[in-house]
């Protein structure tokens, strides 16, 4: 191919991503950085404000808590799934829907269930185990539960794409040199898959500290993440130069985990 | 496989966990009572159509269903003769002009749409549609990098060159030959682009003006102030409409390529 038409092939994308991601991100970002000239002002006062920190640890502690619980959860379910014949594109198909199904009616689901008068609580009550209905919405927790929900599927999607790849022959001969399958299973299945492990987790991490919709309805007003506080400085109270803050303290994050990805994997690669 | 216990009572809390809720969503939509109840009292359809009625709704809907398709369709345009390009060469910047039609998926999605907003909105005046397209472009376009991507990774380019040799002419060679050959990851490339453009929230967080809202934004809003079931038969239609799409999916592609 000619270096003229590659050039008239890749140009309306660059010039698209440059002018409308680039160029904005600039122009939104740069202020953060000066204060009447360079400084890093505007960040040291970030991360010494108490609430602004509370607000970041508390987006990373869910974000890693709900990471390592769809890791638990998704990586045996993953192996089951990936080892089955006839139900596994049933339950594949299974795990995709909710990927698929709009985040915000997600998100809803957990308002019915863990609300007031939501569904546990009249369960609770009505075998007794609890006399008031108690307080699970609008909390960490049921941000927790709505982000395990949101992400849990695309981490078993995931792992099952990086298991598909393990051979039978491999775990039966394990199991016919006597592991069992406990040993083999923790030996042999979780080792190979554990490139998979890595980019699911970071899909995971990253679509948690990322997320909207979930910390805005199942966290309310009281437990921002830094998603729905960079919202709320920018809308409510027009604070343009600390969403702008928050907005690149988000980028580094993403961009730092991803980063780290990579490292594991080649690491993992040449192994 | 021997069955162990222990594997199939997680996989069934796992797939109980993760369907019970939408279950749930499912029942109350056909309530009689004003608020949401479960167990459900009665049956009605009546929140179904208070919800075709309503026009803010439908007027998102409709919002969402045109930005989903310029967007992904737009995206298609711009990815598929830039994957092409870079599959085709083999120089040294490729590696690194892939990672930057990647790079919308390193910006939160809350982060583009604020960059957005600021700049074409508030500075360039730009009608918000505008905005709202030129946002889920973004979001779109590294599906169809990936996808397109990994399908012309497949492509033998020897028969496009067959194509040339038999006197073909390159840009019809392209359409008529590697086009077809590359369908189904373009097809699936659309449903992911379209699918996710349709959910998307937070890119339209900042973009959404007055007059001018989302379904997803919309619904959000409405949550946020009211708590009936015209929102539980809302997210039945979304989900029937999502079950559809998965059924033509399997029928033509399989399952498994959408989840790339």
């Amino acid at each position: 191919m000619k270096r003229s038409v590659f050039l008239l092939l890749i140009a309306p994308g660059i010039l698209l991503l440059t002018i409308f991601l680039f160029y904005p991100l600039v122009v939104t970002l740069a202020p953060t950085f000066s204060n009447n000239g360079p400084s890093l002002a505007r960040y040291l006062a970030f991360f010494s404000d108490s609430y602004y920190l509370a607000v970041f640890f508390r987006t990373v502690w869910i974000a890693v808590v709900a990471t390592l619980v769809c890791m638990i959860l998704g990586v045996p379910t993953a192996y089951f799934i990936s080892r089955r014949r006839r139900s596994k594109s049933f339950l594949m198909a299974l795990s995709i829907f909710p990927l698929l199904t709009n985040p915000v009616v997600r998100a809803f689901a957990w308002i019915n269930i863990l609300g007031r008068n939501g569904v546990l609580n009249s369960l609770l009550l009505s075998w007794g185990w609890i006399t008031t209905p108690l307080t699970l919405l609008y909390t960490d927790f049921s941000i927790l539960i709505g982000t395990i929900y949101l992400f849990l599927p695309l981490m078993i999607v995931t792992l099952v794409g990086s298991m598909d790849t393990i051979e039978e022959e491999v775990t039966e001969a394990a199991e016919s040199l006597g592991a069992s399958r406990l040993v083999t299973f923790f030996k042999v299945v979780l080792p190979l898959s554990l490139p998979g492990i890595v980019v699911g987790s970071v899909l995971v991490f990253t679509g948690a500290i990322t997320a909207y919709s979930t910390p805005n309805l199942l966290g309310g007003n009281k437990n921002m993440l830094l998603a729905t506080l960079i919202y709320q400085r920018a809308m409510s109270l027009a604070d343009w130069t600390s969403a702008g803050v928050i907005a690149f303290v988000m980028i580094v994050m993403t961009v730092v985990t991803v980063m780290v990805m990579q490292k594991v994997s080649r690491r993992l690669d040449r192994r | 496989m021997r069955k162990s216990v222990g594997l199939t009572l997680i996989a069934v809390v796992v797939f109980l966990f993760l369907t019970v809720p939408l279950i749930i969503i499912t029942a109350t939509a056909f309530g009689e009572a004003s608020t949401i109840r479960f167990p459900i009292q009665g049956f009605t359809l009546k929140w179904f159509t208070a919800t075709f009625a309503s026009r803010s709704f439908m007027s998102s809907l409709g919002l969402s269903f045109a930005l989903a398709s310029y967007a992904t369709l737009l995206a298609l345009l711009v990815g598929i003769p830039a994957s092409y390009a870079l599959s085709k060469t083999t120089f040294r910047t490729n590696p690194r002009l892939r990672a930057f039609f990647l790079s919308p998926t390193f910006v939160p999605g809350i982060v583009v749409g604020y960059a957005l907003f600021q700049f074409l909105v508030i500075q360039w005046r730009m009608p918000v549609f505008a905005g709202l397209l030129l946002g889920h472009f973004l979001v779109s376009l590294p599906y169809v990098i990936r996808v397109v991507g990994a399908s012309l990774e497949q492509f033998d380019f020897s028969i496009e060159e067959v194509a040339w040799s038999l006197g073909c002419n390159k840009p019809k060679a392209f359409l008529k030959v590697v086009l077809p050959n590359i369908g189904s990851g373009i097809v699936a490339a659309f449903m992911l682009s379209f699918i996710n453009s349709f959910n998307n929230i937070p890119v339209s967080m900042f973009l959404t003006g007055p007059g001018v809202s989302t379904l997803p934004t919309t619904l959000m809003n409405y949550i946020e102030y009211s708590y009936d079931p015209s929102v539980s038969a809302i997210s039945v239609v979304l989900m029937g409409v999502t079950v559809v799409l998965m059924v033509i999916v399997e029928r033509t592609l399989g399952i498994g390529s959408l989840a790339k």
